[in-house]
């Protein structure tokens, strides 16, 4: 079996500077992996990418989905493969209730197994089951999309999301950003809930925090543009006592034409 | 060198969008030789069997429209070439086979299966539960259905040419109090010629249990279509009055100049839909519906309410401002807007809220959809008399734009001529944004259903506004009449 996901060699340029310079990654279904670095390190940028995000020029290297590259795909089709982000700053939908929001895309992807569309009641139920379990006030349900929600419940819509739709592979980019504590809980117990044997989470955060709530089996330090090191959840650990710089001057050491 | 392109690409292949109500029926038509004249102004009211003072209304008006011509109304945003108005048919009638129709079995089977094609089932057995249709074809009412059942109510509900024989004190009370047959070009025109259309009253304290409809049909070739509505809620009265229309597809330009008065007494409520989808002419422009209408709604007593509500997305020019006129102190003015330009189309449409009485109240909510090479324009009013103390009004109009060959463009007037008046406005013109695209079809909806669930909610909140059936309807309208732009 293929790992879940594997990123080759990956270089990208948006609008003509390259971000990320040769990122190397492999995932394989049962794992989480942490990717942290400073802001401007290319996280966000790697998430994108993968799921096929506008505005990303790949410029060489891979990323194979299930053993197959994935980067002539649509985020649509991407998406109906397993592929899931969980965004750092869902959007608004105007006009577009979260539960017509929700229904159309579990029926899509049923749609693309070959399933019949979800018959309303079964969805209703799971929906409110999936909601129950964030702590989901059901009146969210009802309201557009994002519209008029603070910052932690657009991110615990992103989890809601996740649970309804139960991809394969989950990009968390920066989920815990501009959570207070106990959305911060909710949110990781949501994740937690979503892995499996089957199932693969990328992890993007800036501090350490949410991993006292969701622990990683590999930390991966994202700087200028290259993974840097690699290592356990004691990585976390390390950077947050001394930092990104030491790391900085390993990153430069790694790379003497300076990217 | 793999490369993900700035902006998603739609790879759907997509049918060319087809206007599937374009038939046409085969069906034997008598019709007035073309051209317009005092003698053809007196054939249609003697084949309607009018009384005097319904001619002598019509001839006036007809006078007036004379000193008129070359002064049709040049302030819109569209064009079009100079109209002939005497190349062109005013009455056609499919004719009648044989008695007069004691039921509606009795309807021509062409005629039954014309409406059914459209769906709108005229026979007894076959009717739309809940609600009452008038079936207009051509330039006669060729079948109300729940007429006996509203009549129990004391709810009139019937052509208008039935009510000018049957009901000549209401009809004359108000034919032409609302819009008086001097008002415009083609409201002047309409008085003249009007061949039927649907009179509605609805008696003190009743609330009509089911929703009125009336179904326009153009079928016959050169012929305009002058239909006139008159709906008269009496104190206390509640009604709900839908109205739908298509036309086949006709190389020529087709002109329909309809009026419709709606007058509102005390405490009463009128609710008024539209699903316009007239013929909007081929790709490159060619023939389509000239819309060119007149609608208003005087709110006559204290507490009364007028509600607009109005999916536009058919007729080559649309020429259209359904308004209100608050004169009741304490009454409401409504106005709910989705108007769609596509290919060569053209819409100039909006409302007039005149506040007369006091604590008036209105509401005006546009959104404008411009894709192709189609201009659409919001045109509006709100003027506030010196004797609308307390007078409110919001205003928003939103414009999304569709593709980079369209135009959207806002000419809202504000008048206000009372200082405690509390107005309110805002505007908005907008593309699809890519983020929101991306955000979709990264939790796998495909790239047009995306769009059109982007669309679908730009017009919430116009569509909310209509009856279940007809937000249905319309929001599947929006998306066969953007079919092949969008994605």
């Amino acid at each position: 079996m293929p790992p879940l996901l594997e990123i080759r060699d990956l270089h990208v340029s948006v609008v003509g500077s390259e971000i990320l310079k040769g990122v190397n990654l492999t995932v394989n279904a049962g794992e989480v992996h942490a990717i942290m670095g400073p802001n401007g390190s290319g996280k966000s940028t790697l998430t994108n990418v993968v799921s096929g995000r506008p505005g990303y020029e790949v410029t060489s290297g891979e990323v194979l989905y299930e053993g197959a590259n994935i980067l002539g795909m649509f985020p649509d089709e991407r998406a109906r493969a397993g592929v899931f982000l969980a965004l750092q700053y869902p959007v608004e939908l105007p006009g577009i209730r979260n539960r017509e929001f929700l229904r159309t895309a579990v029926d899509a992807l049923r749609q693309s197994r070959g399933e019949e569309k979800i018959p309303i009641r079964e969805f209703n139920k799971l929906l409110e089951a999936k909601a129950k379990e964030l702590g989901f006030d059901s009146d969210m349900l009802k309201r557009n999309v994002n519209e008029g929600f603070s910052g932690g419940e657009k991110k615990r819509n992103e989890v809601l999301q996740l649970a309804v739709l139960d991809p394969k592979l989950a990009l968390m980019d920066e989920t815990d950003s501009g959570l207070d504590i106990d959305a911060l809980k909710v949110v990781s117990e949501g994740v937690n809930r979503f892995r499996g044997p089957e199932k693969a989470v990328v992890l993007v955060t800036h501090y350490q925090r949410i991993l006292n709530y969701i622990t990683p089996d590999f930390v991966h330090v994202l700087i200028g543009g290259r993974i840097v090191r690699s290592g356990t959840r004691d990585l976390a650990l390390e950077l947050e006592s001394k930092g990104y710089d030491w790391l900085r001057e390993v990153s430069e050491v790694a790379s003497p034409a300076g990217g | 060198m793999t490369t993900q392109e700035p902006r998603v690409i739609s790879r759907t292949s997509r049918i060319e969008s087809e206007y599937k109500w374009g038939f046409v029926t085969d069906i034997e038509t008598d019709r007035i030789p073309k051209g317009l004249s005092e003698d053809v102004v007196r054939l249609i009211s003697s084949k309607k069997e009018e009384p005097e003072w319904m001619l002598e209304w019509r001839l006036k008006a007809y006078r007036h429209w004379l000193k008129q011509e070359d002064k049709e109304p040049k302030w819109a945003k569209v064009s079009f070439p100079p109209i002939d108005y005497q190349d062109a048919y005013y009455y056609a009638a499919p004719k009648p086979k044989g008695d007069p129709l004691k039921s509606l079995d009795e309807v021509d089977p062409e005629l039954v299966e014309a409406f059914n094609k459209l769906g709108i089932p005229i026979e007894e057995q076959k009717r739309m539960t809940g609600v009452a249709v008038d079936a207009v074809f051509d330039s006669v009412s060729v079948a109300t259905t729940f007429q006996k059942q509203l009549e129990e109510l004391g709810v009139i509900f019937c052509p208008i040419s039935e009510a000018i024989r049957n009901h000549p004190d209401i009809v004359k009370k108000y034919i032409g109090s609302v819009v008086p047959y001097s008002d415009n070009f083609y409201a002047t025109l309409n008085s003249a010629v009007f061949s039927d259309g649907t009179f509605c009253y609805v008696p003190p304290g009743v609330r009509c249990p089911m929703e009125l409809m009336t179904y326009f049909r153009i079928n016959a070739e050169e012929t305009g279509q002058f239909e006139r509505t008159l709906i008269v809620a009496d104190k206390g009265s509640y009604v709900s009055y839908l109205e739908g229309c298509t036309a086949p597809m006709r190389k020529t330009n087709q002109l329909h100049a309809a009026v419709v008065e709606l007058i509102a007494l005390d405490d009463a409520e009128i609710k008024y839909s539209t699903l316009q989808n007239w013929y909007p002419g081929d790709k490159e422009g060619k023939g389509g519906v000239y819309n060119f209408v007149t609608k208003r709604g005087k709110c006559l007593g204290r507490n009364s309410k007028i509600s607009w509500t109005q999916v536009e997305t058919g007729s080559a020019i649309t020429w259209k401002y359904p308004s209100c006129i608050l004169q009741g102190d304490n009454s409401v003015g409504e106005f709910y807007s989705v108007a769609l330009v596509n290919n060569h189309q053209q819409a100039d449409t909006g409302t007039k809220m005149i506040h007369i009485g006091k604590n008036t109240r209105s509401t005006i909510i546009a959104k404008g959809i411009s894709a192709g090479k189609g201009q659409g324009t919001y045109r509006g009013l709100v003027r506030i008399q010196p004797t609308a103390k307390g007078a409110r009004n919001f205003t928003r109009c939103d414009s999304l734009l569709i593709g980079s060959e369209c135009g959207a463009h806002t000419v809202p007037y504000i008048e206000v001529k009372e200082p405690t008046a509390h107005l309110e406005h805002e505007a908005t013109t907008s593309k699809i944004s890519d983020d929101q695209l991306f955000y979709l079809m990264s939790r796998g909806i495909p790239e047009e259903d995306a769009q059109y669930m982007i669309i679908n909610g730009f017009c919430k909140g116009v569509f909310q506004e209509l009856p279940f059936e007809f937000a249905m309807e319309a929001s599947q309208l929006l998306r066969v009449s953007l079919e092949g732009t969008v994605g």
